[in-house]
């Protein structure tokens, strides 16, 4: 059974051969840089190196693209105001509210820059074994218990999923239909304690059950991942597409003053 | 309530990372190694609890239940939530990287405050008394953190004013809600099990 966090690949996937540190700190790199763009034209080409990375992914297309979509209606949220917020040249009048051309251009650069920056978090970062997600964050520095925390949740985000759905299965068969009233909001209630309840009693037994093998106060990350030539390659090409960027934008920021 | 990334402004995005470092660093203090697997737990609880659709009107909202992680885990909110939000953007694409910072301050600060208020009295009182109390926290969370979205929102630009009104206004009804479910989750614990209001208490001096 496919995991909560585990999305299984279409075709590829050969991010898997590379150091987890490269993917890790390749997208945050690509977050830092696109959220600094300005130019229509730099983020298109973002964009378009975005959705390059996630085909090379391998992840499943359509689902990519419905995540995305949903984390589209957030940014529409946000921005479906600033037309009519940032005054400048209008463009059209609904309702007597001016919509101004200036603010469209800045309610489009936010769309820009959350879709590029989302396909590429897809394309290095969904595709991670979770498990190597944490060891890859372990090695950049990460705090040892922050990690372990991490690794519990991969653990135990399934194993807890699964119990949701079979306390919801029994909810079902004693006739429970949710509904707008306060039962169903109680009762939803009481679904989440009765979690909490559980949770801290697996708690309880996973710790005797991890100082019977000897657990002595320290967990440990093994990981024998060595940066390779499959890195090298990887490297070679991101690294002069960020830089492009990064250069590009500045040029652009020397023209404009 | 996500933000995205390419919103906020430079500084904002700055102090948030900043603030959620400190919080994160605070609620690791208290989590020494043999509370791993309380925490570990509890914290992928809240995990499965927000993916948890409610119905609401005619459609339906997935819970936050921060108030309730709050009253569990006090500082260990920060860390644990942050793992949570951390996860969402790495494996679903949901919120962003950038605003990973600010998006865990507008949940975890909101929960450790209520933890504050609410523990105390929660731990002392009865049952019936200790769910109210519950309502509080978690009606009084969620209401903090569409503050603190809103603020943040407003802070990063003039013409973000209206979106972060629209972001307070949108969260009325799941406050109400999250109060009587946080309720009902702290009458069940307070009588079946209320060591879980103990296990991260704060202590009552210094770590």
């Amino acid at each position: 059974m496919a995991g909560v966090l585990e999305t299984t690949r279409t075709r590829g996937g050969w991010y898997d051969e590379l150091d987890g540190r490269v993917r890790v700190v390749a997208a945050a790199l690509f977050a830092v840089v696109v959220v600094a763009l300005t130019g229509f034209a730099q983020l298109t080409a973002a964009l378009v190196g975005a959705a390059i990375a996630m085909v090379l992914a391998g992840l499943p297309i359509a689902r990519t693209l419905r995540r995305v979509v949903a984390m589209d209606a957030f940014v529409v949220f946000m921005i479906a105001m600033l037309p009519f917020t940032i005054p400048g040249e209008t463009v059209f009048t609904a309702f007597g509210f001016p919509a101004s051309f200036e603010g469209f251009r800045a309610a489009g650069l936010i769309a820009m820059k959350t879709n590029a920056v989302v396909l590429m978090a897809l394309a290095l970062l969904s595709s991670f074994e979770p498990v190597a997600f944490g060891r890859a964050l372990a090695r950049l520095g990460m705090p040892e218990r922050l990690v372990h925390l991490i690794l519990f949740n991969v653990r135990y985000i399934d194993v807890l999923d699964r119990e949701q759905k079979r306390l919801r299965i029994a909810m079902r068969a004693r006739g429970f239909r949710p509904a707008n009233s306060r039962h169903t909001y109680v009762t939803y209630g009481y679904l989440v304690g009765m979690m909490l309840i559980r949770a801290l009693e697996r708690s309880e037994r996973i710790l005797s059950a991890m100082k019977c093998r000897g657990f002595s106060g320290r967990l440990h990350l093994d990981t024998d991942e060595r940066f390779g030539r499959v890195d090298g390659v990887f490297v070679a090409i991101f690294a002069p597409f960020v830089t492009g960027l990064v250069l590009w934008e500045t040029l652009a920021r020397v023209a404009a003053s | 309530m996500h933000i995205v990334d390419g919103a906020l402004s430079i500084p904002v995005l700055v102090a948030g990372s900043a603030l959620a470092v400190a919080g994160i660093g605070l609620g690791l203090r208290r989590m020494p190694i043999d509370k791993i697997p309380a925490a570990g737990v509890l914290s992928a609880t809240f995990f499965v609890a927000s993916l948890v659709h409610v119905p609401i009107g005619p459609s339906s909202v997935h819970l936050i239940v921060n108030g309730l992680a709050g009253l569990v885990l006090g500082w260990a909110a920060f860390p644990a939530l942050f793992v949570g939000l951390l996860l969402q953007a790495a494996f679903f694409g949901f919120g962003g990287l950038t605003v990973l910072g600010v998006n865990t301050v507008d949940v975890a600060l909101p929960a450790v405050i209520v933890h504050y208020l609410c523990v105390p009295a929660i731990t002392r009182s009865g049952p019936r008394a200790a769910a109210i109390w519950g309502s509080i926290g978690g009606a009084g969370a969620i209401a903090l953190s569409a503050g603190c979205v809103a603020l943040v929102l407003a802070l990063s630009g003039e013409e973000f004013v209206p979106a972060a009104r629209l972001v307070i206004l949108a969260h009325a009804p799941v406050m109400l809600i999250e109060g009587i479910l946080t309720g009902a989750a702290v009458f069940l614990a307070r009588k079946v099990k209320p060591e879980l209001f103990v296990v991260f208490a704060t202590p009552a001096r210094g770590v």
